[in-house]
C-alpha cells in the first residue's frame, strides 16, 4: 500500500517541479521585460565602450601633433612578450647638444596580453588605452602599427 | 589481417570497450581527452590524457619579473583570473614584508567573491547544459554579463583583468563601481530564485544528480579534493577560513557543507556559496576605506633569496603559488598547484560502476578548467 502511494506522490511531484520549471520560462518568454542582446553591427555608430575599455595600445596626440614619449624604452622592458620596440634616433638639439628622441615606436598588435603594465610604467603618461576593438585583417603583418604618427614631435618641457 | 568474428550477444556485454571521451567533447569544457574503458553502458575505468592545452606557464615565469608574472596566471583559471593574480600578489608582499593599505584589501576582496559568483553562475549555467536543459545556458550567461560590466568599467578588460599588481590594484576603482555592485546584487538576488525553481527542484535534474558520483570524506581528503567538491563531501576545508587573507577574517560568513557527498550535494554547495558571497560583498562594499589604491613599490622588484608558499580559495578550490628566489627579480623556480589537476585525480575513483551518461553529471560537478590543469 506504501509503495502504491510514493508511486503516485512521485509522478505528481515530478509533475509538479516541471511546471514549476516551464513557469519560469513562460515567463521571460511572455514578458521578457529588459532586452540584454544587442544588435552589435548595425550599432556600430552609437556603439559606447567604457573609458576605461582596453582596445590597443595608443600614444596619446595633442592638437598640434605633439606627444610626450622620449624613447626611454621603459615600456619595452617592462613588456612581458616583446611587444613593444623602441627605436630612438640622436639628433643635434637647439642648443648643439646631441639629443636622444623617439624614430618609431612599432607596437605588435599579434603579440599583445593587454596586461596593461606599458601604460602602467611610463613616466611620462605617454602612453594609452585605446577604444577601437575591431582587429580583424586579412594580413598578419598589418598588425605590427607604429604609434608614433607621421611628423609628430615631443612636447617641450617632458623631455 | 585479423578474421571478423561474430561474437555472440552473452559475449559482447563481457568484452571491453574502449572509447575516447574529447578532446573535443562538448561536456569536457576544452581540450580533456578521457579514454574510459566500458562494458555495456557501465564506466569500468577512466584515464585523462592530458596536455592538449599545456603553455609551459610555470617555465615562462621563470622568464618574468614579479608584476609580469600576473599577467600569465590569468589564464591558467580563467574563470577566476582575479583570484589567480591575488595569490601572486600576496605571495610577493608577503616575501617584502609590504603591508597594503587598507582600501586595497577591500577592493580585492569584493574583486575575488564577484569572480566567485561569475564563475558559480557559468558552472550552473554549463551543468544545466550538460544535463539537457539549454535554458539554463542562457539566463546564466544574461546574469552573468552584468559582473563583466562591472569589471569592465574599472579594470578595462571583462574577463582576463590583470587588476592586481604587487602592492595594490592597477587603478582605482570607477566612482560607478559601488552603485553598480548594489544594483547587481539586487538583480541577482531576485534571479537566483529562478535558478532554484529552473533546475534545483526538477524532478529529472533530481534523479541524475541524487546519488551518482559517491566521493567519502575519507577519498576527498586523501586525493585532495579541495573547494566546494570537497566540501559537497562534507570536508571543511575553506582557505577563507581556515588560513584568511585579506578581509576574511573580519567578515562574517558561513562555510557551507554538504554531508550527502553526491553530485547534488557539490551543486547545492556552489549554489548556497552565491548567496554566501553576495553576503560579504554587502558587508564590505559600503565600508570601502578613503586612501590609496596601492602602496609604495620599488620599480624593480627582488625577492630576498628563499622558499615561499600562498595558498587563497579560488572557485574551484586550494590554490597554492611556490617561489623559489635566489635573490634577483625573476623566480627561480615558480609552482603553481592548481585545484582543477588534484579534482580531476579523483574522476577516475567515484565514476567506475557509473553510468557513462552519469560520467557527464560528474565532470561538470567538479567543475574542472582545463587551462587549469595543464598550465
Amino acid at each position: 500500500m506504501n509503495s502504491f502511494f510514493k508511486y503516485f506522490s512521485d509522478i505528481f511531484h515530478g509533475v509538479k517541479s516541471l511546471l514549476i520549471g516551464m513557469s519560469v520560462t513562460g515567463r521571460y518568454f511572455f514578458s521578457p521585460g529588459q532586452i540584454v542582446t544587442q544588435q552589435y553591427p548595425e550599432n556600430r555608430k552609437n556603439l559606447q565602450m567604457f573609458e576605461r575599455f582596453k582596445g590597443e595600445v595608443i600614444m596619446l596626440h595633442d592638437e598640434n601633433n605633439q606627444h610626450r614619449c622620449n624613447g626611454c624604452g621603459i615600456c619595452e622592458n617592462n613588456c612581458p612578450n616583446g611587444s613593444i620596440e623602441v627605436i630612438p634616433v640622436k639628433i643635434t638639439g637647439e642648443d648643439g647638444k646631441p639629443k636622444r628622441i623617439i624614430d618609431k615606436h612599432i607596437y605588435h598588435l599579434g603579440m599583445c596580453t593587454f596586461c596593461g603594465l606599458c601604460v602602467k610604467s611610463c613616466p611620462s603618461n605617454a602612453l594609452g588605452f585605446g577604444q577601437e576593438f575591431e582587429h580583424a585583417v586579412f594580413d598578419r603583418s598589418k598588425l605590427n602599427k607604429v604609434l608614433n604618427q607621421p611628423g609628430s614631435s615631443i612636447i617641450k618641457g617632458v623631455e | 589481417m585479423k578474421e571478423i568474428v561474430n561474437l555472440p550477444v552473452s559475449k559482447i556485454e563481457e568484452e571491453e570497450y574502449h572509447i575516447n571521451m574529447g578532446p573535443q567533447h562538448p561536456s569536457t569544457h576544452g581540450v580533456l581527452r578521457l579514454l574510459v574503458s566500458l562494458q555495456g553502458e557501465m564506466v569500468k575505468s577512466l584515464k585523462p590524457h592530458c596536455g592538449y592545452i599545456h603553455r609551459g606557464i610555470e617555465k615562462m615565469c621563470e622568464k618574468d619579473t614579479y608584476p609580469q608574472v600576473i599577467h600569465l596566471t590569468d589564464r591558467m583559471d580563467y574563470l577566476s583570473a582575479h583570484i589567480n593574480n591575488h595569490a601572486v600578489c600576496l605571495l610577493v608582499e608577503k616575501a617584502l614584508e609590504i603591508e597594503v593599505p587598507e582600501r586595497v584589501k577591500y577592493i580585492r576582496t569584493i574583486m575575488d567573491e564577484l569572480t566567485r559568483i561569475q564563475s558559480h553562475q557559468l558552472w550552473w549555467s554549463s551543468f544545466g547544459m550538460d544535463l539537457g536543459g539549454l535554458t539554463c545556458f542562457f539566463y546564466g550567461l544574461r546574469d552573468r554579463e552584468m559582473i563583466l560590466d562591472i569589471w569592465e568599467e574599472t579594470t578595462g578588460s571583462r574577463f582576463l583583468q590583470s587588476y592586481n599588481c604587487p602592492g595594490g590594484v592597477m587603478q582605482d576603482i570607477h566612482p560607478n563601481f559601488q552603485k553598480k555592485v548594489h544594483a547587481f546584487i539586487k538583480t541577482f538576488k531576485k534571479k537566483i530564485k529562478d535558478y532554484d525553481r529552473l533546475l534545483s527542484g526538477n524532478v529529472i535534474f533530481e534523479n541524475r544528480s541524487q546519488g551518482v558520483g559517491l566521493l567519502s570524506k575519507e577519498d576527498a581528503i586523501s586525493y585532495g579534493v579541495t573547494g566546494p567538491s570537497g566540501r559537497g563531501s562534507g570536508w571543511s576545508c575553506d582557505i577563507r577560513k581556515v588560513e584568511p587573507y585579506s578581509m576574511y577574517s573580519q567578515v562574517h560568513f558561513n562555510e557551507v557543507l554538504r554531508y550527502e557527498c553526491d553530485t547534488y550535494a557539490r551543486y547545492m554547495v556552489r549554489m548556497q556559496e552565491m548567496h554566501e558571497s553576495m553576503n560579504i560583498i554587502e558587508q564590505l562594499i559600503d565600508n570601502i576605506p578613503e586612501g590609496d589604491h596601492s602602496a609604495k613599490m620599488k620599480a624593480v622588484i627582488k625577492l630576498p633569496a628563499g622558499e615561499y608558499f600562498q595558498r587563497v580559495e579560488s572557485a574551484r578550490g586550494e590554490l597554492g603559488v611556490y617561489v623559489v628566489s635566489d635573490g634577483n627579480k625573476t623566480p627561480y623556480r615558480m609552482k603553481f598547484r592548481t585545484p582543477s589537476f588534484t579534482n580531476l585525480g579523483v574522476l577516475d575513483h567515484i565514476s567506475r560502476g557509473m553510468k557513462i551518461a552519469d560520467l557527464v553529471a560528474i565532470g561538470a560537478s567538479l567543475d574542472l578548467v582545463i587551462p587549469d590543469i595543464d598550465r
